[in-house]
């Protein structure tokens, strides 16, 4: 069953003169339950496609179906319920001065929801905090447990797409494991659909089925798990990127030209 | 052996403490190492003591830091006692420390010409002109196609790549024999990062220099180092040869290597660290 579907989806930022188009047609399904990846250097527009199925950037063309429902560009609170966000950086992604107890419950609020006590402890249980924790302050927290947190956040509206913007580059790589772990667990669990952006291809090899390499707003190749274990990818591009994942590729030859 | 003989650097037992208002934290723990004409990459998570390693021998801490050793030799230099005004001839002209951003690391109102003239300026004492010569022979020497008009712009004028490349250049003007580089591609994508790699990775062999190379990325110190350390928590707990890192007997460091998602060793689950307090003990 398909969750999303995406088609020829254009977003832009600014008007006008200033108009900047950031991302150009851009077409892909996600079926339930997968998780798909979208991998890219810096502004190649893998989070702003992010932002657009979030509901964060309005400014598109295309249309956009999730859960069999069209989306407009203005939805519903059930709608915007529906998917939700992890965003990289935990230090900057939670209200320094609010509790964690507080943090969970904003979105609570917002979405008019009931039992909230037992919602925000049912959240910090799925990834695996204990309950004192609400108590505490973000500073309070190591950076995994906070990462935890905004996964938390994201999951207690109870969401069946959760769309995780390099959820785990700002960690250790000690770190990096446990989360990725606990994404794992908790897809199984909830039976719920990722969108995973990130700039590197040996996390997304690990979590993803499939993957979108996005260049200049474009994608230049959607691979599977499969072709890139297997080292079977069509594009050049995807390759440079594999390289840079394994590490330092000596060579004199200029990036991006391969040896046939 | 990998060592080679000659060694550029000695460092011998060395801690670094900050006194606090709740005590001593020990942010390096009795830390030995040596560095020759080689790569040596030094590896650790957030707060293992890497970074505060690189500015002990550079001499940069805070003033209130504590930096204890048996020996701390460079070259000729012993720099637990060699007076603070020597220590700027060596600064810069003998070590040199390439940094993680440029965007914060150059100086935001000086173009990036004046910038990395002005080391050769200050230490070689040669006239504008010919600083200017050697700045553009350097831009070039790093890439950099059009030295002329790269030699006018400010940081924020270039990329995140070309800034690196700037930093480095600025770094190897005055022709140092060792380099520290504290994560000197994190901020960058992969493709530049390769290229900035490969300049670095090149002049380092054509100058035969030491280098030092700090990060937390272990497949990319395994492909570009010589030798790597490892540290937690302040201590060096595994020194080995990079191409050597699959047998490392450390827990620690067959933790982290297990952690890692990798494209070439896939595997269902990831494992996770466990932290022995022993690692603790040394």
């Amino acid at each position: 069953m398909t969750m999303i579907k995406v088609d020829h989806l254009a977003v832009s930022y600014g008007h006008g003169d200033s108009l900047l188009r950031v991302v150009n047609d851009v077409s892909f399904e996600v079926a339930k339950g997968e998780t798909f990846g979208l991998v890219g250097e810096s502004g190649c527009g893998k989070s702003t496609v992010l932002g657009a199925l979030a509901g964060r950037n309005r400014q598109w063309t295309g249309s956009i179906r999730i859960d069999d429902e069209t989306i407009g560009q203005k939805r519903s609170i059930s709608q915007l319920a529906k998917q939700q966000m992890v965003f990289q950086d935990p230090f900057g992604s939670i209200h320094p001065r609010h509790t964690i107890g507080r943090t969970l419950l904003e979105p609570l609020e917002i979405h008019g929801k009931d039992n909230r006590q037992e919602r925000v402890e049912k959240a910090l249980k799925d990834v695996g905090l204990p309950l004192n924790f609400r108590y505490r302050f973000p500073h309070q927290l190591s950076g995994g447990q906070r990462q935890r947190v905004a996964i938390a956040r994201a999951l207690i509206l109870e969401p069946r797409i959760l769309l995780l913007d390099e959820p785990t580059s700002a960690l250790d790589v000690s770190i990096q494991a446990e989360i990725l772990n606990l994404l794992k667990d908790l897809r199984d669990r909830e039976k719920l659909t990722y969108i995973l952006v990130s700039h590197d291809l040996g996390v997304v090899a690990h979590l993803c089925d499939r993957v979108a390499i996005m260049q200049n707003g474009g994608f230049v190749e959607v691979a599977t798990k499969a072709q890139l274990l297997a080292d079977t990818v069509a594009h050049p591009y995807t390759r440079v990127l594999m390289d840079g994942s394994r590490g330092y590729v000596a060579s004199r030859r200029p990036v991006g030209v391969r040896a046939p | 052996m990998l060592k080679p003989p000659e060694n550029i650097l000695t460092v011998q037992n060395m801690s670094v403490e900050f006194p606090t208002l709740s005590g001593v934290v020990t942010a390096v723990r009795n830390v030995s190492f040596s560095v020759g004409r080689e790569k040596v990459g030094i590896i650790g998570e957030s707060g293992s003591g890497k970074s505060t390693v690189g500015r002990a021998i550079m001499r940069l801490q805070p003033p209130q830091a504590v930096v204890k050793a048996d020996r701390l030799q460079f070259e000729d230099i012993n720099l637990l006692t060699v007076p603070e005004e020597q220590m700027l001839s060596v600064r810069g002209r003998r070590i040199s420390m390439i940094l993680q951003d440029p965007k914060y690391s150059l100086n935001p109102v000086m173009t990036v010409g004046e910038q990395i003239a002005e080391t050769v300026i200050l230490h070689e004492r040669v006239s504008k002109k010919e600083a200017r010569q050697r700045t553009l022979a350097m831009l070039e020497r790093v890439n950099i196609r059009d030295p002329q008009r790269v030699f006018d712009l400010y940081p924020h004028e270039v990329s995140g790549g070309m800034g690196q490349r700037i930093m480095i250049s600025m770094m190897l003007i005055a022709s140092p024999s060792l380099i520290i580089a504290d994560e000197p591609t994190s901020a960058l994508d992969v493709t530049v990062r390769q290229q900035v790699l490969s300049i670095l990775d090149d002049l380092v062999t054509e100058r035969n220099l030491g280098l030092i190379f700090i990060s937390h990325d272990l497949n990319l110190v395994r492909s570009f180092c010589d030798r790597v350390i490892i540290m937690y928590a302040g201590r060096v707990v595994e020194t080995i040869a990079a191409a050597d890192l699959d047998d490392a007997q450390h827990p620690y460091t067959r933790g982290l290597l297990n952690a890692l998602p990798s494209l070439d060793h896939p595997r269902d689950r990831l494992e996770v660290l466990r932290r022995d307090p022993a690692w603790l003990e040394n």
